[in-house]
């Protein structure tokens, strides 16, 4: 099929309870995503995007009040599958997670090699011999001399460390990889490096990515499409093109103008207020309150406008 | 008031400052941190901070860049007067504080803000704002709680944390972090000092409010005369919010120039570097690779021979890079370089 996508997300909504109420943290999100493509999830801290990749992957906290909507990979929709079905079935061989600060989310008691190998060994029925090999390639193709197989997470740089989560995310092969703000705590060098290293993952092996991050500068250096989400919603989504070269959205162009610039004269800019909460969203628009453009339809939730191909969720762009 | 004409004030004070003595002078500094082998016996040195020479004048920001293990922390807590150098002096206003105890170290803490890297590690969770605000008064023996209570409005004010009494007795993790930071920057400033160090002030926050946090400070900045000491690894905002920077590798002051200078023509392979892997938001950057330095920082208790950058330097010179330490060349008025390359034919 000529037109089927890697991965379509269809209304997906987490809700969770919390002791002042419903948090709806991923509020009716639709996406696609092609094969070997990259998206970047951009957003401020608090707008959702971790709780989507959570969403996406079904790695869920325990208080979860809503969790709908539908997650088509490849095909199938994931969402009907029991717990047992999709871990067997989809985290890990058909898409995997590197999470928020992955470098540090290693068995400090065991050698990085073997926790490398070990979803080969658990997801691809590979014998331990063979799953340090896959492991060994892995730490290749990320950069990782191959010595370090046997060495202790504390005895690796942050960088290195980060490289081993990417490697421990390849080693199965999945046609998708969900980054969760994978070089935020990460050197300038080093994140240049990481960097270099997913382009040329991507590359090789026609890997697609979800990467979510705060960082604009930097996810431009991965980002073949971009989705702007806001306060539980993706209010933007575009190719990267003409994204950050125009971005529609209001809030998306005063994003753009917040990043300072090394090499143009153009003084950054901050948004005023603060986003909304997301146990009790505003009726209308949810950057309403924030936003210059502000004006009598904003009340009203606005539906996404499709703009030459591009998807808005603005009254501007009616 | 615009970044624009703040720049411009400070530039047109700078030549005034210079002719004066610095606030806060830097000297021959070494902080060598001692690794001791079963607790007894020397086993060698940390060189955290290895001869490094500055000047700060009244009213000026300077920014230190560099990357995380270089030293600029171990640099920034001996001029708050936290680390004991092992040589080398630093003279503020003409005393050196690394021989200063007691009441004389009260003092000149009172003299020297810091907004720390992480706001809500730096504030007491159990504190009300005005609690965690009243206490550099209280320690400092402000006695009068009335005279407390309209200095903690007034930095309050400044910070722009409005309407003042909302605040007052919230406590930290009512607030977004933001919010956090101007707190932190409040009580960096309530004792009225002359210098602020702040250590990579923004880095903790959300893209859209960093820029509002160094507006702030630079606006403190011009308006009360401070000095700033800046400490990021982003070279993207120091642009904006400092005068001259220094770059940092491996516990050496590689380069220093005004902002101008060393931004528009950068001399050390290291700071080019770093220059070139700080990306601009432009999707045409996914079709290429970057150029990155091979390798890692070096060790500091076993820094190579020569210059600290050789072993990853593309440009390195054998015989001459990585046998002799490089010194200070002066490229242009202002603007050193410590790298063979510059040196004069």
């Amino acid at each position: 099929m000529a037109d089927q996508k890697l991965l379509q997300i269809n209304n997906l909504k987490l809700h969770f309870r919390t002791q002042s109420g419903v948090v709806q943290a991923v509020d009716g999100v639709d996406f696609e995503l092609d094969y070997n493509r990259a998206v970047v999830i951009l957003g401020e801290s608090g707008c959702g995007k971790t709780s989507l990749a959570k969403a996406i992957l079904r790695v869920l906290p325990r208080n979860v009040h809503t969790y709908s909507g539908s997650v088509v990979l490849d095909g199938t929709d994931v969402m009907p599958f029991s717990e047992e079905q999709f871990r067997h079935d989809v985290r890990w061989s058909k898409m995997s997670l590197v999470p928020q600060a992955a470098m540090n989310a290693l068995n400090p008691v065991l050698r990085v090699g073997d926790q490398v190998a070990e979803p080969a060994m658990i997801h691809m029925g590979a014998t331990k011999e063979n799953a340090l090999e896959m492991a060994r390639k892995m730490f290749q193709n990320v950069g990782v001399p191959a010595d370090f197989l046997v060495r202790y997470p504390f005895e690796l740089s942050g960088g290195m460390r980060q490289r081993a989560a990417i490697a421990m995310a390849l080693v199965t092969s999945p046609r998708l990889i969900v980054l969760d703000e994978p070089t935020s705590a990460l050197d300038l060098l080093t994140q240049a490096n990481i960097m270099n290293v997913l382009k040329r993952i991507k590359k090789s092996f026609g890997t697609s990515y979800i990467l979510i991050t705060h960082d604009i500068a930097t996810s431009s250096e991965l980002a073949d499409d971009v989705a702007v989400m806001y306060a539980g919603q993706i209010v933007e989504s575009s190719d990267a093109h003409r994204f950050f070269t125009a971005p529609l959205h209001p809030y998306s162009r005063k994003l753009m103008a917040s990043v300072p610039r090394l090499r143009a004269e153009v003084e950054p800019e901050f948004i005023t207020g603060q986003p909304p909460s997301l146990i009790n969203p505003p009726k209308g628009c949810r950057f309403a309150a924030r936003c210059s453009f502000r004006f009598e339809k904003c009340d009203q939730e606005p539906p996404v406008f499709v703009k030459e191909g591009r998807q808005v969720k603005c009254w501007l762009h009616q | 008031m615009t970044l624009n004409t703040v720049t411009e004030a400070v530039k047109s004070g700078a030549p005034a400052g210079a002719a004066k003595p610095p606030l806060l002078s830097i000297q021959n500094l070494h902080v060598w941190f001692e690794l001791r082998r079963w607790g007894f016996g020397l086993a060698g040195y940390v060189r955290a901070v290895d001869n490094v020479n500055f000047d700060l004048h009244d009213g000026e920001a300077i920014a230190v860049v560099g990357e995380s293990g270089c030293g600029k922390s171990s640099l920034m807590k001996t001029i708050l007067g936290l680390n004991r150098p092992l040589k080398g002096q630093v003279v503020f206003n003409g005393r050196d504080i690394s021989k200063m105890t007691g009441k004389d170290l009260r003092w000149y803490r009172s003299q020297v803000g810091y907004v720390q890297q992480d706001p809500y590690g730096a504030l007491a969770p159990f504190m009300s704002i005005e609690r965690i605000l009243e206490e550099p008064l209280i320690i400092n023996g402000v006695k009068s709680k009335e005279e407390r209570q309209q200095r903690v409005r007034k930095v309050m004010e400044e910070v722009k944390l409005f309407p003042v009494d909302d605040y007052l007795t919230k406590f930290p993790h009512m607030l977004s972090g933001g919010q956090q930071q101007r707190v932190v920057i409040a009580r960096a400033m309530i004792l009225g000092p002359k210098i602020i160090v702040a250590d990579e002030p923004v880095s903790m926050l959300d893209a859209s409010v960093r820029v509002e946090i160094l507006k702030l400070l630079r606006g403190l900045q011009v308006s009360h005369n401070l000095s700033v000491i800046y400490i990021t690894h982003d070279l993207s905002t120091v642009r904006y919010f400092s005068e001259r920077i220094f770059v940092m590798y491996a516990g050496k002051l590689i380069e220093k120039g005004m902002v101008n200078d060393l931004l528009g023509n950068p001399q050390h392979p290291y700071t080019n570097a770093l220059l070139t892997a700080t990306p601009e938001p432009d999707a045409r950057n996914a079709e290429i690779f970057q150029e990155v330095p091979a390798g890692e920082p070096p060790s500091l208790v076993t820094p190579p021979p020569g210059c600290r950058f050789h072993p990853r330097c593309s440009q390195m010179i054998k015989g001459v890079c990585d046998v002799e330490i490089p010194p200070d060349f002066e490229v242009s008025p202002g603007h050193f370089s410590a790298c063979w390359l510059q040196k004069p034919q």
